[in-house]
């Protein structure tokens, strides 16, 4: 068998797949292991283009308004997202802090941004920019570390732990933030590794 | 091929390594055996990663080196006009519990030890099984690993409250919480089991469960 355009290896089991043409609105599956190798939707790269630059605006909210806010009689207490990033910032803490901020903040805006760089051109017709590759497989990479949905989790479970020592209330960064969480699970639902590599090639061949 | 196809039933297929190719895992494209960088997106390209299970027990270890101490010491310090208090973080658990919260209670009990405890198992077996397969039924094994390798990001959730009840509750007198170095730990032992269930190559697990069916 000799390597070409068509023939797609399955990533988690190797099975070998010929794939055409992708029907509109099918998934095909490997035959083995039942892993999603290509999504049929011809707007797939536009829809994450969308998606991806909704959630790097809203990602700016997040970092600069404030985030939660504690009352307790006389006292306030507001946190913003690089407030909770910066809690462990003393002493041995320190380098949880900045892991904290890669989980929360660094390594999603560095995803979105990598996405963005590698598909923009392609949804408004252009050439891809150089480095396209480079940056499409970066963010394939950094998938399993950007875990702004588990802190999401995080909130709320914090938010039961206080829920009789003090009165919360939510700040815009909070629904800000929710709604990138939101957006990003949108976003991978749309992705399919053959089929954006397919037309990111196709892309750069005119 | 036409999206139907359910794993469990088909568990032999033509490989990218049957055909004398590899694939890369970055962005399913195949080469020629032997080529050692990806043509279309420029990623390393092996057809087994031969050191791989050295990388998963490795990480394995460490990751349970530092899920020892993240259990014993305190995870949370809290301070109440004057009276301090130390939680780990079973502690935590039975707190949230004593308060009536058994949801969130039971949230925080998977995420922070099921999963971890059931992670070190699983990754453990399956680096058994992938060097000597015998006497296993292969569905057992077919989907232990993307679970596991998805479930793990997910016992995360106790630092980011930790990291969110510190930096929220900082009312000088009256009440402050601090981290305790079980945060850091625990912390550390999720990255570890993470980059030991990362270093697994699935594709190898693949072949054991075609060869287990075989017999």
């Amino acid at each position: 068998m000799e390597a070409g355009d068509d023939l797609v290896c399955c990533p988690v089991c190797d099975a070998l797949h010929r794939v055409g043409e992708v029907d509109d609105d099918t998934r095909v599956r490997c035959i083995r292991c039942n892993t999603v190798i290509a999504v049929g939707r011809p707007e797939a790269i536009l829809r994450i283009v969308v998606l991806a630059s909704t959630a790097l605006i809203l990602m700016t909210i997040v970092v600069f308004y404030p985030f939660l806010e504690l009352r307790n009689g006389i006292f306030t207490s507001k946190a913003s997202v690089f407030q909770t990033v910066m809690s462990f910032s003393e002493g041995v803490m320190a380098p949880l802090s900045i892991a904290v901020a890669f989980f929360v903040i660094v390594l999603p805006v560095a995803r979105l941004m990598a996405l963005l760089w590698a598909l923009f051109p392609l949804s408004i017709g252009a050439k891809p920019l150089r480095g396209a590759r480079t940056m499409l497989r970066w963010a394939e990479i950094l998938k399993p570390w950007a875990m702004a949905e588990i802190f999401m989790v995080g909130v709320a479970v914090a938010l039961i732990k206080l829920a009789d020592l003090a009165t919360l209330s939510m700040g815009p960064a909070f629904w800000s933030f929710a709604a990138i969480v939101f957006i990003t699970a949108l976003k991978d639902t749309q992705m399919s590794k053959h089929s954006i590599w397919t037309a990111l090639d196709t892309a750069q061949r005119t | 091929m036409d999206g139907t196809g359910h794993g469990a039933e088909n568990l032999k297929a033509l490989t990218a390594l049957d055909a004398g190719l590899v694939g890369c895992r970055h962005c399913t494209r195949v080469a020629p055996l032997g080529a050692t960088i990806c043509t279309r997106c420029g990623g390393a390209l092996e057809s087994r990663d031969r050191t791989s299970m050295q990388r998963v027990w490795a990480w394995w270890l460490v990751g349970l080196l530092f899920f020892i101490p993240a259990n014993l010491y305190p995870m949370l310090i809290t301070q109440t006009v004057g009276r301090a208090s130390e939680a780990t973080i079973v502690g935590g658990v039975i707190e949230l519990a004593q308060h009536g919260a058994y949801g969130v209670a039971g949230i925080v009990f998977f995420a922070s030890i099921i999963i971890p405890v059931g992670k070190f198992i699983a990754i453990g077996y399956l680096a058994l099984i992938v060097r000597k397969p015998h006497g296993h039924k292969p569905k057992s094994l077919l989907h232990l690993f993307e679970v596991v390798e998805w479930i793990g990001r997910w016992s995360m959730i106790d630092v980011f409250v930790v990291a969110i009840l510190v930096a929220l509750v900082q009312f000088n007198l009256l009440a402050t919480i601090n981290p305790g170095i079980a945060a850091v730990c625990f912390a550390l032992s999720v990255v570890f089991t993470m980059l030991s269930a990362l270093s697994f190559d699935s594709r190898r697990i693949w072949d054991q469960i075609e060869t287990i069916a075989d017999e």
